[in-house]
């Protein structure tokens, strides 16, 4: 049930219903594509229908003659407007090679969809037919989609100046971790596919540029999760002052680490703005965006355990190859690497050895999409502790519970520290909730039985890494920034209160949770709690939300800036009640003198601080306070997920029957809306297990290219999941928090896929590439019944 | 260019429209009702769903031309006299909503769904809806909401 009493008190921990809701349900919302500048125009971008080819000639004349048309652009008639390359902000290692990354191509096209010229027109459509008329001549070279092929001797060379299309290879190894792989009795060795993934937020990406000569003064509106990186990102791209540049994300429909980026064409609509002196206007076609806006995954990964005879776990080796694509986008490079210290999982480990090759291919660039790293190490950590699990002839639960981490904080083998969790409760509740051993026996039965519907039962264990993260880390892993975030409170004298926070939402419920925090800690009233965010010119301070680290970070700043309001109002509170700060106490943002009637709220104070007329000497007028939190680890989310669902061994038809998450994220201040994350996060896992999948031809055209042919789940495709929580409240942060938007991504590919593997496990099948449809499960069964 | 007339929200409007005009741009650009959007070219993911006539259609799929002399329906007029309309009141309750891209789609698709079918089951609502793609809630709150919606 929603909670809407208006009383002060307790905030934190309420299923409060969303402040965002009533302008989102009414069409009141402002998506970049909702606004209107006068004079503007529309911008279609022309793009290379090749995967790889050299361009020979682009001319934009025919275009120009076309009704409406109001300019166009090569890539060559923009060369002098770029001060540097588009960027990659993470460039893993010392030597990562980095190929120039221009907002249109000049040289070569390097996958189907990279741009080559631009059409401003009066009207969309004008702008869209033009960029049909503009000629450009390709001279198409060979393709190569697959990061392994790209590395093999006498690949296609994307990018000519480098000698060979590795970007670069990161690795982390233990000392032992040799000794420990060449002693240990059992070693199992498995091979996983991460295929290429499509974000598919609701709404296409959107840029809105306005340039004003007279003041040197840009805007850009953006569907972006990040307008704080991108601003000082694209002053840098373009060589403008930062300070001239104000980037604001309006209501944004979704991400999913798609909208974390900075791309070409927001790049492109600064520039062209300027040249124009009018407002120009991109929106991204959906079977455009398939092509221009970065994918994620693919991936090739290898990974080896080695164990004891009684399955005691020792070493986990892992090998990846990833293909970046044609170019290094935003963060692009360090995507993969974002797993690299959580293949050992939720288990105790001694040896740890890890390496990733990133590849150019001729395809989109890939980068963060939800879980970033942590599903990939997840699925590969989980399905070899299923199949070491058939190799000791365990139960996959024992093995788990046999090597879970107990105690906290713990340095795992690859040199991190996992703060809190608690494994074992969260996989006891999930097993509870399923009833593990009375599934156990139904599928025991049917498997008897020889039915034609076999039960799979799969588990997925996790911890993962969010809340990015400790500056100072990030420095040492060669990240070009900070991971701090920054909330500001300015209590007003009516008594409301405006909250400025770094982080940038895009359905994840800021207002509402924040106001939560504000209300709680401040005992204002929820509904004269502001929360303003993603504009640079109403909070200069932020680094945005990506990572699960909007709570885990900017809630905390938050939380800490009201602790500093608390503290000046307690001054002003005890100058006024002519008392000892000593002798107040202070719940909820209410003041009380023991053994007196006396008491005084923060929104007292707030207007005592604003007419100063009676503060203590020398304190400054004003009740506002700032706080930039860096988090002094990351956040260590982890849980238990169980699927369960039933394979027609005649058609490799799947159908889910249940998915059950217990997840370990820390205190939680909206159960409602955390729930809906992991409904969410889950949701896109199963897609990934059962539905969706990028897929090249061996031109390098998508083929997948429109939301008909490359298949989100709709909601019959999807079934109920069965939440519950376990807590161990993170001693990081006074909050006590966990990230959580990306734990069910995380989770549940592995947790579906084993349960596939496990339903055919019987008939001698061992994998079952993603994502499982019915044609390759069918061959899985073809094969494995073959042994 | 043809001359329309159609009633928008219970408003009538008289337009101009090129015959190849998509009565989503028709609403979005020609009349400022942006609540209805696009979020794709195949009409796959019905973000752009409004009520003609009481019945839902997919506005990208719609040319202005074949509004003519009809009703629409869009997000801004399914509220009355301020108060929300029970699907939206459910949407809000249930948490059925994240982002919101979708939303408006959603709304209009489940309103048209229980106007033909009262009191849907939860497996009814999800086939009713296979058509409105929504990438954050995985759906099950929207499935809640329409279900508070059937029994309100």
């Amino acid at each position: 049930m929603a909670v809407t009493e208006e009383k002060a008190g307790a905030w934190i921990g309420k299923p409060v219903a969303r402040k965002e809701d009533a302008k989102l349900l009414t069409g009141q919302s402002r998506y970049v594509d909702d606004l209107t500048l006068p004079g503007m125009v529309f911008a279609a971008v022309v793009r290379s229908p090749f995967a790889h080819a050299r361009i020979k000639r682009v001319d934009v004349a025919p275009a120009l003659e076309s009704e409406g048309v109001v300019a166009a652009f090569t890539g060559a008639d923009l060369a002098e407007d770029w001060a540097a390359t588009l960027p990659c902000v993470w460039l893993v290692t010392e030597d990562t090679k980095q190929p120039m990354h221009r907002p249109l191509a000049t040289d070569k096209a390097r996958y189907a969809g990279d741009g080559v010229a631009v059409v401003l027109a009066e009207t969309r459509a004008q702008a869209k037919d033009a960029a049909e008329l503009v000629e450009v001549d390709y001279e198409p070279l060979p393709a190569v989609i697959d990061p392994e092929e790209a590395l093999a001797e006498g690949a296609p060379l994307v990018h000519e100046e480098l000698e060979d299309n590795r970007s670069y290879t990161w690795a982390l190894k233990t000392d032992n971790a040799d000794d420990v792989f060449s002693s240990a009795p059992v070693v199992v060795k498995e091979r996983y596919r991460q295929q290429r993934l499509i974000p598919n937020a609701i709404e296409p990406r959107g840029v809105l540029a306005q340039y004003l000569p007279a003041q040197d003064e840009y805007t850009l509106w953006s569907a972006t999760q990040i307008p704080h990186i991108l601003r000082f990102w694209l002053a840098v791209t373009l060589g403008i002052p930062e300070a001239r540049l104000r980037v604001v994300a309006p209501d944004v429909g979704g991400g999913f680490g798609s909208k974390l980026n900075v791309y070409a064409e927001e790049a492109l609509a600064l520039v062209l703005a300027r040249r124009l002196g009018r407002p120009v206007k991109w929106t991204e076609e959906r079977s455009e965006g398939y092509l221009a806006t970065s994918h994620g995954r693919d991936q090739w990964q290898e990974i080896e355990l080695a164990a004891d005879e009684d399955g005691t776990l020792r070493g986990v080796r892992v090998r990846l190859t990833v293909g970046m694509g044609a170019y290094l986008q935003l963060v692009g490079a360090g995507t993969p690497i974002l797993g690299a210290w959580v293949y050992g999982g939720a288990y105790d480990i001694e040896a740890y050895d890890f390496e990733c090759v990133g590849v150019f291919t001729t395809a989109t660039p890939t980068d963060a999409y939800r879980g970033a790293g942590r599903p990939e190490a997840t699925y590969a950590i989980e399905r070899a502790m299923d199949a070491l699990a058939r190799r000791l002839d365990m139960d996959p639960v024992e093995l788990r519970r046999k090597n879970f981490i107990t105690e906290f904080p713990k340095t795992i083998a690859s040199g991190l520290e996992i703060d809190s969790g608690d494994f074992h409760g969260a996989l006891d509740r999930a097993l509870e909730l399923v009833d593990y051993e009375g599934l156990r026996r139904e599928q025991a039965e049917r498997r008897a039985a020889g039915d034609g519907k076999q039960l799979g039962i799969g588990l997925a264990t996790y911890t993962e890494m969010c809340g990015l993260a400790p500056s100072r880390i990030l420095g040492v892993l060669l990240y070009a920034a900070g991971g701090w975030d920054a909330a500001t409170i300015r209590c007003l004298p009516t008594g409301s209160v405006q909250v400025f926070i770094g982080t940038s939402p895009h359905g994840q419920g800021h207002v509402t949770t924040f106001s939560q925090i504000v209300a709680d800690r401040l005992g204002i009233p929820i509904e004269q709690v502001e929360v303003l965010h993603g504009d640079t010119s109403t909070m200069q301070l932020g680094l945005d939300t990506y990572g699960s680290r909007s709570l885990a970070v900017g809630g905390v700043a938050l939380y800490k800036a009201a602790d500093k309001i608390v503290e000046k109002s307690k001054a002003v509170v005890a100058h006024k009640l002519e008392v000892s700060p000593d002798d107040l106490q202070e719940e909820h943002g209410r003041f009380t003198v023991a053994g007196t009637d006396k008491a005084m709220t923060v929104q007292d104070a707030a207007l005592h601080a604003f007419t100063a007329h009676d503060l203590p000497d020398g304190m400054e007028p004003g009740l506002e306070a700032t706080f930039v939190y860096d988090p002094p680890n990351f956040s260590w989310p982890g849980g238990a997920h169980v699927a369960v669902l039933e394979v027609d061994t005649e058609t490799g038809e799947i159908e889910l029957r249940r998915y059950v998450a217990v997840d370990e994220i820390g205190n939680v201040v909206n159960p409602t809306i955390v729930d809906g994350q992991v409904h969410g996060g889950v949701a896109q896992g199963i897609g990934q297990a059962l539905f969706e999948e990028a897929i090249y031809d061996e031109e390098g055209n998508l083929t997948t290219g429109s939301m008909v042919s490359y298949l989100v789940p709709s909601a019959a495709e999807l079934i109920d999941l069965e939440l519950d929580r376990v807590s161990a409240p993170s001693p990081t942060n006074p909050m006590g928090v966990k990230g959580v938007g990306e734990t069910g991504a995380i989770a549940s590919p592995a947790a579906v896929i084993n349960a596939v593997v496990d339903a055919l496990a019987q008939f001698g099948v061992t994998d079952v590439e993603m994502p499982a449809k019915p044609e390759r499960v069918w061959r899985a069964l073809q094969e494995g019944g073959a042994r | 260019m043809r001359r329309i007339a159609v009633t928008v929200n219970g408003e009538r409007h008289e337009a101009e429209v090129e015959p190849r005009d998509l009565l989503v741009y028709f609403l979005r650009e020609g009349l400022g009702l942006t609540g209805t959007v696009v979020g794709c070219d195949t009409s796959s993911c019905g973000s752009c769903t409004v009520l003609v006539d009481g019945e839902s259609v997919k506005s990208c799929t719609v040319l202005a031309v074949q509004a003519d002399g009809r009703e629409v329906t869009t997000i801004e007029g399914l509220a009355t006299n301020g108060r929300l309309h029970p699907v939206q009141q459910a949407f809000h309750e249930a948490h059925a909503l994240q982002c919101g891209f979708c939303t408006p789609g959603m709304v209009l698709a489940s309103v048209s769904l229980l106007a033909e079918n009262p009191s849907p089951s939860d497996e009814e609502i999800r086939h009713a809806l296979e058509g409105n793609l929504c990438r954050c809630t995985g759906y099950q709150n929207i499935v809640k909401a329409v279900k508070a919606a059937s029994a309100a």
